[in-house]
């Protein structure tokens, strides 16, 4: 059955937050959704495209200030 | 019939050379993947753009970028704690500055074997060419790295293959030796050619700067802290406060890092927490964090020198805040040190 997962990964530059998500995501089944935190603005273009080259889904990517959330489905 | 889909995994720097050697690899119909390790050295686009004023230049990890473009999966490897022994007890040495490369590229080929033996891949390629970096990448030092990381003959480097002895993929006819390179040498015109020929117009090119320890500036900041700790050591920290804003030490017990603009002082407020940390609070100004064991008037040289990176650096006086680690904080007036009371010899 799906579930939500968040990961916490402000204050991690790049490439940590995607490391951080590529160790979750090894827990995680598919279609599962996993929310992150991140504060590194490099997320921004490194999370989608590591979602584009593993075949994962990017669903949202919202900015309010410093602070940047991404979920994403796992395939 | 079945033909065995053969299944390679390529060392993605995120450089030319190591997207040329993935795609002359794909092109024989291998299935490659890359990795990435990820040292806590490296030179990433996203450490430039903590400063503002490089905020224009692409945030984008270059090694991602490469395996988009190729179409690969990415593996990028955290090898931060096991890295420490590369860099503190090299067998092979430093190269210019602090760059251990030739221990460096063993210690990644031999990661890689591991990967490969876990994932049940073939074979490993790189990037590699003859004679185009000094330390690690001579004829001499391309048997070393096969042999010392145990990938021995399941290392293939196609972009100079043809210059060195034949390897499995090749005895095996999993790869065409034939249809590899022979490059050699410092010269990038064979390989802008080649990236021509593929399609490649967009390409980084880090010739050996994407790791921070080829840097004379962050080799000498690195060198100091090994002196000031009084021992050859560094947590993650560490090395991530090397890279950012400017570094004085005005006294063997203690230094400064001080905030150059926005994006830096932002960055550093994250380690408030650590490190006691000075702000002048009557004029614009950096953060500070002071690092080491400071008197009570090596605290006041530091408010003057945080005064003097300040908007009130004429003033005839300013305020400073200082917090210490455990959050007690108090304001201290202090008279802005001048330049010419600040030597070269503090700055690291």
């Amino acid at each position: 059955m799906m579930a939500n997962y968040e990961l916490n990964a402000k204050g991690l530059l790049c490439p940590m937050p995607v490391i951080k998500v590529q160790q979750k995501i090894q827990q995680l089944t598919k279609g599962d959704i996993l929310t992150v935190y991140c504060t590194d603005p490099g997320t921004q273009h490194d999370l989608p495209a590591w979602c584009r080259v593993h075949g994962h889904t990017l669903l949202t990517l919202q900015q309010e200030q410093n602070e940047i959330k991404i979920s994403l489905r796992v395939e | 019939m079945t033909t065995i889909q053969r299944k390679a995994v390529a060392l993605i720097s995120g450089g030319l050379d190591s997207m040329l050697a993935t795609k002359v690899i794909q092109e024989q119909g291998i299935h490659v993947e890359g990795i990435n390790f990820y040292t806590g050295f490296c030179v990433e686009g996203h450490t430039h753009a903590i400063r503002k004023h490089d905020a224009d230049k692409v945030k984008r990890n270059n090694a991602l970028w490469v395996a988009e473009q190729l179409g690969i999966k990415l593996h990028i490897i955290d090898i931060i704690e096991e890295y420490k022994n590369v860099v503190l007890n090299p067998k092979h040495g430093y190269g210019q500055f602090l760059n251990p490369c030739l221990d460096c590229k063993i210690f990644m080929v031999k990661k890689a074997k591991e990967w490969v033996d876990e994932q049940g891949f073939d074979f490993i390629i790189t990037g590699e060419v003859i004679g185009q970096r000094p330390k690690s990448q001579r004829k001499v030092t391309m048997p070393i790295i096969a042999s010392q990381s145990g990938a021995e003959d399941r290392l293939l480097r196609p972009l100079c293959a043809k210059n060195l002895p034949i390897t499995l993929p090749e005895r095996e006819g999993w790869v065409k030796r034939e249809l590899l390179y022979d490059f050699s040498g410092r010269s990038r015109t064979p390989q802008i050619s080649m990236a021509k020929n593929f399609g490649l117009n967009d390409f980084a090119q880090p010739a050996g700067g994407c790791c921070f320890l080829t840097n004379e500036h962050y080799s000498k900041k690195l060198s100091d802290l090994w002196q000031a700790k009084g021992k050859r050591d560094y947590e993650f920290d560490d090395i991530m406060l090397l890279k950012i804003g400017r570094h004085l030490r005005p006294k063997p017990n203690f230094k400064l890092i001080i905030g150059r603009e926005e994006g830096e002082n932002l960055f550093l407020e994250g380690y408030r927490k650590q490190f006691t940390h000075l702000k002048v609070i009557s004029h614009m100004s950096p953060l500070v964090l002071l690092d080491g064991e400071p008197s009570a008037q090596d605290i006041e040289l530091a408010a003057q020198i945080t005064a003097r990176y300040s908007q009130g650096k004429d003033s005839e006086r300013v305020e400073v805040q200082i917090t210490t680690q455990s959050g007690v904080s108090w304001v201290m007036p202090v008279v802005p040190l001048a330049v010419s009371e600040i030597p070269q010899t503090w700055y690291i």
